[in-house]
């Protein structure tokens, strides 16, 4: 339901007269559902700044929020559900922020009751839904943005490929390696034996749940093109209950070098290249 | 046909995306560590479930896993059935054989599947859809 011109205009007019108590009032609602989340003075600063967006956008008659003259009211509230969502507020909660303003009003408007007012009550009250949904919107996209760069990062952060030895570097995998990880896994590597010249590398898998057909092609397809730039590889952190699972699905890793720990896997290296290692008797404390 | 007796409700995922083939990874996972299979067996149905999930998706073209607890008196067990309408598998004995795919995987997963779970119940027809139940029960 559109607002008319005139409604519109009286909407102005009641904002206008009643700037003071709107405002205080919907401070005073919103803090009541945030429990003092927020302070005070940032609640009537946003309070304030809606409501002048608002008597902006009814002065210039504003019929619905998707109109030209809701530019300035979308951005406000665009704005407001961002710094809600980076605050870590709820759906509900930032939604309440808009919908008190409907509260504020319906108290303001039963005092001066006549036969229009009802009317004009529910113009507005569709306005303010709208501006609830629009509000909501605005919240989602910017959890989903939020979600979107955390997802991106987590990748960047969960595939780290280390130098273990002179020649010998290690990626140690975590997590689910689908093949976005897989690709970004593939090339750290490729990348690191190009810039270090290292003649081994170590996958570990221990941190992987789940080794399937999907995530066993990745790593196959990894060592293959290790091989190719003349590097060899090792698959290492192969648990009980992935080697059996492996066996049972039928994947075989033919003559690709596995080992049950990364430690295992590093003596192997170590023992091709040559390097002894012997253990010390432990020293006695005297 | 499969037997034991369905218990509590079903939980059901849509599998429309790689992110619901990780959701119904976790939901398997979880009623497996509740109906207290062992650490392989558990490993051994996340692993079938990722592969019939994944096919669900990438030849049925996405549906649905519906996982629930079952138990046949003695033992307890974790029943899903993967559901999809897609096109259906015209020949299943191909479909079985190891190292056959229509796709670019190893041509693993279905027959995998079938040797990491105990009970394994297909039904396809062309045009329709296919419908994989699998079950695993605990020792």
């Amino acid at each position: 339901m559109a607002l008319s011109a005139e409604q519109s205009g009286r909407l102005a007019g009641l904002l206008t007269e009643h700037a003071d108590r709107l405002t205080e009032r919907w401070t005073e609602i919103v803090a009541g559902s945030l429990r003092g989340r927020l302070s005070q003075a940032e609640l009537s600063r946003q309070a304030r700044e809606l409501h002048r967006s608002m008597v902006d956008a009814a002065r210039q008659g504003l019929a619905d929020l998707a109109d030209q003259h809701g530019g300035e009211l979308r951005a406000v509230l665009a704005e407001l559900s961002t710094s809600r969502a980076r605050q870590g507020f709820s759906a509900t909660e930032t939604a309440i922020s808009v919908f008190a303003l409907k509260d504020a009003l319906l108290e303001l408007m039963e005092e001066g009751r006549d036969a229009g007012t009802l009317r004009d009550f529910v113009a507005y009250s569709a306005l303010i839904d709208q501006m609830g949904l629009f509000t909501f919107e605005s919240f989602v996209r910017t959890r989903e943005g939020l979600i979107a760069d955390q997802a991106e990062q987590l990748l960047e952060l969960s595939t780290p490929v280390v130098k273990l030895w002179e020649g010998v570097v290690a990626v140690p995998l975590v997590g689910t390696l689908d093949s976005a990880r897989a690709q970004v896994v593939m090339e750290r590597l490729l990348q690191t034996l190009v810039d270090t010249g290292s003649p081994y590398a170590i996958i570990d898998i221990t941190g992987v749940p789940a080794v399937d057909t999907q995530v066993a092609q990745h790593i196959l397809k990894t060592v293959v093109a290790a091989r190719l730039m003349g590097a060899d590889c090792i698959i290492s952190g192969i648990r009980p209950q992935i080697a059996q699972t492996i066996v049972a699905l039928g994947i075989e890793f033919g003559d690709i070098a596995t080992k049950a720990s990364l430690a295992d896997a590093l003596r192997h290296v170590l023992r091709l290249t040559g390097v002894e290692t012997t253990s010390r008797r432990a020293r006695r404390e005297s | 046909m499969t037997a034991g007796v369905d218990l509590g409700v079903p939980a059901t995922q849509a599998i429309r995306s790689d992110e619901d083939v990780v959701r119904v990874r976790q939901l398997v996972r979880t009623t497996a560590v509740a109906v207290k299979l062992s650490l392989v067996d558990q490993t051994k149905l996340v692993t079938a479930a990722s592969e019939l999930a994944r096919n669900t998706l990438i030849y049925g073209g996405g549906g649905t896993a519906e996982v629930v607890t079952v138990e046949d008196g003695r033992r307890r067990g974790v029943r899903i059935v993967f559901a999809d309408g897609g096109p259906g598998i015209p020949d299943l004995d191909q479909a079985f054989t190891d190292g056959f795919t229509t796709g670019g995987g190893l041509g693993l997963g279905l027959s995998g599947a079938r040797r990491l779970v105990d009970d394994f119940d297909i039904w396809t027809a062309v045009g329709e859809g296919t419908r994989i139940t699998v079950t695993k029960w605990s020792r």
